[in-house]
């Protein structure tokens, strides 16, 4: 199904979705745990998540889809096979969780019995039944896996760093560039 | 940031500057993060949780029934709206011509099983769901105006009012610092002293306190705030009465009107004027507002909370339809973070089979 990777470059999509989704789930991490805990931002932290959400739901679809279809650069060759391992797990689990929690967040919305609005005059309908149980469950796991995620996104980035300072592998150019400009920039050096 | 040099033939000794820069972000985005979920900041940083802990602290723990306003009865019906607000909003509830109702009335206080007599304020919380889909969800009280006006005398009040382990009462001293500090609250005690009590839920007039934005279909907003104004007339209970009063009279006194028939209160909209706090509980608008009766609200049945459809509702007072949208009143907001704690917590505690008498299961279930 997915294609060779000659160029050692993630397509545009995948750039322009990693670096779109990078600030969008950085910001929803702040404004969730924000909102929960804030007696004076709230209202509009609350009124931002929802639809970021589902918006980042959304995005990780046709992520996933480019994902599918084009094959990433292959890791170095000379990466230790525990960082080739970290990397490849790491991946699967943001992309696990970037479809998990807008799931997890729309059904514990369900299950408490709100309205899942979006903006003001359009909602969503419930996934889930009203239940305190699903509720609590549900409620319960979507702070937790936002705390993994979170924990996830912060290894991630300090392993991307590590690539583009420590090792100079070109990793980190492979999200941060296209091919077209990496080979560019090489001619001219 | 430099490109690998491919013609390198050994490998090259590798900077470790970077990687104290690296820990450096990382520590730096783990501490923001830490910051905005209330985790760092001291005890004194006020927070939902910490809110939510303090009103907690005023007694044992009750498992899976609100923090507040822990006592009260189901209550369902419907609200027929007159159109006569649609000046105001473009709300679907205020045109509808039959909206149905789950409501909730309860005492103040954080015991379940408090005796009505004892509790200075009761309440009447509404969730209307239109023909369209849209909520609104209403927590009303029958003081006219909220004690103080911000979320951190709110706090101080909880705080001054815990009862004392050595005595078992409130401190004095801690509850004159407080007035001292927020003499709006004397206004309210005023209130508490003086206004009379009625007898009965039902002839209660309850008020939103907290103002609202009312959008109409042209685009307009004024500024709101509401009361249920009751259709039964007011008849007052006495000290004497009350002490005689039995610890359930309120809701024996609600089923056995019902019986005979249905209890109506009207929504009165009352129009804030240019200068009017708007952003302020604490502070009641002069007599002479306009004020709009926008409909009907009509009660007809009430049922346990144990087993009844408002158990597991979260009353938010920020949960409303398009056409009506909160103002920037601090107390909103802070209610609204504060109900959800309350909410998370008694449903995990229900969710996990912890809370038998909340659900009813317990022998001789409370009410």
């Amino acid at each position: 199904m997915s294609r060779a990777n000659a160029s050692g470059h993630f397509n545009l999509t995948a750039r322009v979705l990693h670096w779109l989704m990078a600030a969008m789930i950085l910001t929803m991490l702040f404004v969730g745990v924000g909102m929960v805990a804030s007696v004076s931002q709230r209202p509009w932290l609350l009124d931002l998540h929802r639809p970021l959400g589902i918006a980042i739901g959304l995005l990780a679809i046709v992520r996933l889809g480019n994902r599918l279809r084009h094959r990433p650069p292959p890791l170095p060759a000379d990466l230790p096979w525990w960082q080739k391992s970290a990397a490849l797990a790491s991946h699967w689990l943001l992309y696990a969780l970037m479809l998990a929690m807008p799931l997890l967040g729309w059904s514990l919305l369900s299950a408490g019995g709100y309205p899942i609005v979006l903006w003001p005059g359009v909602q969503l309908p419930p996934i889930a039944p009203h239940s305190p149980a699903l509720y609590a469950w549900l409620r319960s796991a979507h702070g937790w896996l936002a705390y993994l995620l979170f924990a996830t996104v912060l290894g991630h980035l300090c392993a991307a760093l590590f690539h583009a300072w420590v090792r100079r592998d070109g990793v980190f150019s492979s999200m941060a560039r296209g091919g077209g400009a990496a080979a560019r920039r090489r001619e001219q050096a | 940031m430099s490109l690998p040099d491919p013609t390198s033939p050994s490998p090259r000794p590798r900077p470790l500057w970077p990687l104290a820069v690296i820990a450096a972000i990382a520590a730096a985005l783990a501490a923001a993060f830490a910051w905005s979920a209330g985790w760092l900041g001291g005890p004194q940083r006020l927070t939902a949780q910490r809110m939510t802990d303090a009103i907690e602290a005023g007694g044992p723990p009750h498992p899976g029934f609100r923090r507040a306003h822990s006592k009260g009865m189901c209550v369902s019906g419907h609200f027929e709206g007159n159109g006569q607000a649609r000046a105001l909003s473009s709300a679907r509830v205020f045109t509808q011509a039959a909206v149905p109702v789950l409501g909730r009335m309860s005492i103040g206080g954080g015991d379940p099983h408090g005796a009505d007599a004892s509790a200075r304020v009761r309440s009447m919380a509404l969730l209307l769901r239109s023909d369209d889909g849209q909520q609104w969800r209403t927590a009303m009280n029958s003081f006219p105006f909220f004690v103080v006006a911000t979320p951190d005398g709110f706090m101080a009040q909880t705080l001054a009012a815990q009862p004392d382990p050595a005595t078992g009462k409130p401190d004095p001293a801690k509850m004159a610092a407080f007035l001292q500090r927020y003499p709006e609250a004397k206004k309210f005690q005023q209130w508490a002293k003086t206004a009379p009590w009625s007898d009965s839920w039902a002839n209660t007039q309850y008020n939103g306190v907290n103002a609202f934005r009312f959008i109409a279909a042209d685009g307009s907003s004024r500024f709101v705030r509401w009361s249920m104004r009751p259709q039964t007339p007011f008849k007052e209970l006495s000290a004497a009465q009350r002490a005689q009063a039995d610890a359930d009279f309120l809701g024996e006194d609600l089923q056995a009107r019902l019986a005979r028939g249905p209890l109506r209160w009207d929504l009165v909209l009352t129009v804030a004027a240019p200068g009017d706090p708007v952003n302020d509980p604490s502070q009641p608008w002069p007599q002479d507002r306009q004020q709009v009766v926008a409909g009907t609200l009509v009660i007809d049945h009430a049922e346990p909370q144990a087993s009844g459809p408002c158990r597991d509702l979260n009353y938010d007072p920020l949960i409303l339809p398009h056409g009506i949208a909160g103002s920037d009143d601090p107390i909103l907001a802070a209610r609204s973070a504060v109900y959800s704690q309350s909410f998370n917590r008694r449903e995990r505690e229900i969710g996990r089979g912890q809370a038998p008498e909340a659900t009813g299961q317990a022998h001789g279930g409370a009410q």
